[in-house]
């Protein structure tokens, strides 16, 4: 299990690991219930194929990281996460005051605070967070939806799995701030080039995801729809979707984060809206107040953004959940 | 109630499957040929790795047979209603939704359906369970639901893989005699998979012994007790009499 669970974790940051170790992981799951050289008799009754939803990493990693950020949506707790909170903002403040250095280096909170208040009323934080978010929300979109088309044909043909996942594996490797400024210099520093980078950083987890949770489909569930002379469109609408849905879940959660980090790099390189572009103008006029008011406006969104995934998990795989 | 008369509902003429396995092929099933009549009772029992269920997927069409040919009655693919060794329910879907999706998958009208589902359900003695999701059933009563789904689109033939193998000894034997009753009132064929000779014996109206790999057909057991059968038939001197006969045949 621990291994599954720091594998969840290298999704953000080191995606090639990640597909290593997905391909390894399609490999058992295939050997215990996708073969079809093996007649039926003599496959190995595994927990694989018994429970697979549940015996899936990827649903027990969802689970887990569902349960560490349930503090989101569970009231009854939201006291203690509160106030760590708070102290940790008293200790800065008490910190920025205490140490005597300047607030271009530690901007205490009541500072921060009211760079806030300034930002919000002459409207450029709203209009710069609105920029921000359109372009992490279409990103999201775009890339999930390519995402899903690329990954059920990787999932249905093993050929195209062959003529794509080398390139796909070689893309990884290259990091999305070298790629940021191509994308500025073809598509200009408008919205375009930001949605494109969004979507390339989302792909990723997403794709992996979908294939995984195609894949994982179970065997007797699909013999059962076959039995049934079950068409294409049948198949897909009430098998393969619904099982594949708790796993494709899980990458647009990481989906859904780390497209708000495209959307900030693709800024920094290079435009003149946004809530990386006022980071990139508070650095510039020692403005720190500002970046910071900017950076938890971010985490605002891409908690916001998490929430509402998780919200539609919730909804979705009511059927999954324990209460 | 066989009418042995009547042209078969089903004929396999010298059957043979063999699956690759790198070295010539594995064969799992030789030369097997039987015939199944209307509304008969049918069990195929053999041990492991004889190639029952394989056998039966053939007859579902899941898996294409190696040479033979399979005759159905009218020379059409028959519906099938197929049960298989796990319960193999859909986790997102409720007892109800689960028995109706047959009927979905012929685009029935949804309250058409959900009548017939609930026919069912009285059917099976689930009554107050109709939104339970799987896994909140017993394994009794989701093997139960999967027979209602399998009935659900009234099929020509009901095909059951080991259905109550996974369950408890006790839990089986009532289903033996759930089954025996359902078998009745719905008036279907069924061949049914099984390594037990009791339940065997207890269910059908003939039971073909098949070897081991690979599977042949090795005796024809006619089982002659009268239905509805009660537990009692189990303890009679011919029901002792024709395990030892099938037991001597497996051996």
């Amino acid at each position: 299990m621990p291994r599954y669970f720091s594998a969840g974790f290298f999704v953000a940051r080191e995606p090639i690991l990640i597909i290593l170790y997905i391909k390894n992981m399609n490999h058992s799951i295939k050997k215990d219930i996708r073969d079809p050289l093996i007649p039926i008799d003599y496959r190995i009754e595994s927990p694989v194929r018994n429970n697979s939803i549940q015996a899936n990493p990827w649903v027990s990693l969802n689970r887990k990281l569902r349960e560490m950020f349930r503090f989101i949506h569970r009231t009854q707790n939201i006291w203690i996460p509160l106030f760590t909170f708070v102290l940790g903002i008293a200790l800065w403040e008490a910190f920025a005051r205490l140490s005597g250095l300047p607030a271009f280096i530690i901007p205490p909170p009541s500072l921060v605070a009211k760079r806030f208040e300034i930002a919000l009323l002459d409207g450029s934080l709203l209009q710069n967070t609105l920029v921000t978010f359109l372009e992490v929300l279409l990103g999201l979109l775009t890339g999930t939806c390519s995402a899903v088309l690329v990954g059920y044909t990787i999932a249905k043909s093993k050929g195209f799995e062959h003529l794509v996942s080398p390139f796909l594996v070689a893309s990884q490797a290259i990091p999305i701030v070298a790629i940021a400024p191509l994308m500025i210099i073809w598509f200009g520093p408008g919205l375009l080039s930001k949605v494109l980078i969004c979507a390339l950083i989302v792909f990723f987890p997403v794709l992996v995801n979908t294939v995984v949770g195609l894949r994982n489909v179970p065997h007797s569930l699909d013999e059962l729809m076959r039995s049934l002379h079950a068409t294409r469109r049948q198949m897909l609408q009430l098998l393969e979707i619904p099982s594949a849905l708790p796993i494709f879940l899980g990458g647009l959660k990481i989906g859904a984060t780390l497209s708000v980090i495209g959307a900030v790099v693709g800024e920094f390189v290079g435009s003149d809206k946004g809530l990386g572009f006022l980071i990139n103008i508070g650095r510039g006029q020692y403005d720190t107040a500002l970046v910071f008011v900017a950076v938890f406006t971010l985490v605002f969104l891409a908690l916001s953004l998490y929430g509402s995934v998780l919200y539609l998990e919730r909804q979705l795989l009511a059927w999954q959940n324990n209460h | 109630m066989v009418k042995t008369h009547t042209p078969p509902f089903l004929s396999i003429n010298d059957l043979d499957a063999t699956f690759p396995d790198g070295n010539g092929g594995l064969q799992v099933l030789k030369s097997i040929s039987f015939s199944v009549y209307p509304q008969e009772f049918v069990c195929v029992l053999g041990p492991s790795g004889s190639g029952k269920s394989t056998l039966l997927r053939i007859l579902a069409g899941l898996l294409p047979p190696t040479s033979g040919e399979i005759v159905f009655q009218n020379h059409k693919q028959p519906r099938i209603g197929f049960v298989f060794q796990q319960a193999n329910l859909m986790p997102w879907r409720t007892t109800l939704q689960n028995i109706t999706l047959p009927l979905e998958l012929e685009n029935i009208p949804a309250d058409v359906a959900r009548r017939k589902a609930q026919e069912l359900i009285d059917l099976i003695g689930l009554n107050g369970f109709e939104s339970s999701l799987p896994r909140d059933l017993s394994g009794g009563m989701a093997q139960r639901v999967a027979l209602a789904r399998a009935l659900a689109h009234d099929p020509d033939v009901l095909l059951l893989d080991e259905p109550f193998g996974m369950l408890d000894a006790l839990t089986r034997e009532r289903m033996w005699t759930e089954l025996s009753r359902i078998w009745q009132v719905s008036q279907k064929t069924v061949i049914m998979v099984t390594h037990s000779i009791s339940e065997s014996l207890f269910l059908a109206d003939r039971v073909l012994v098949l070897t081991a790999r690979p599977g042949r057909i090795k005796l024809d057991l006619p089982v002659n007790f009268p239905h509805p059968r009660l537990e009692e038939i189990r303890y009679t001197k011919h029901f002792g009499a024709l395990a030892r006969e099938l037991k001597d045949s497996i051996e």
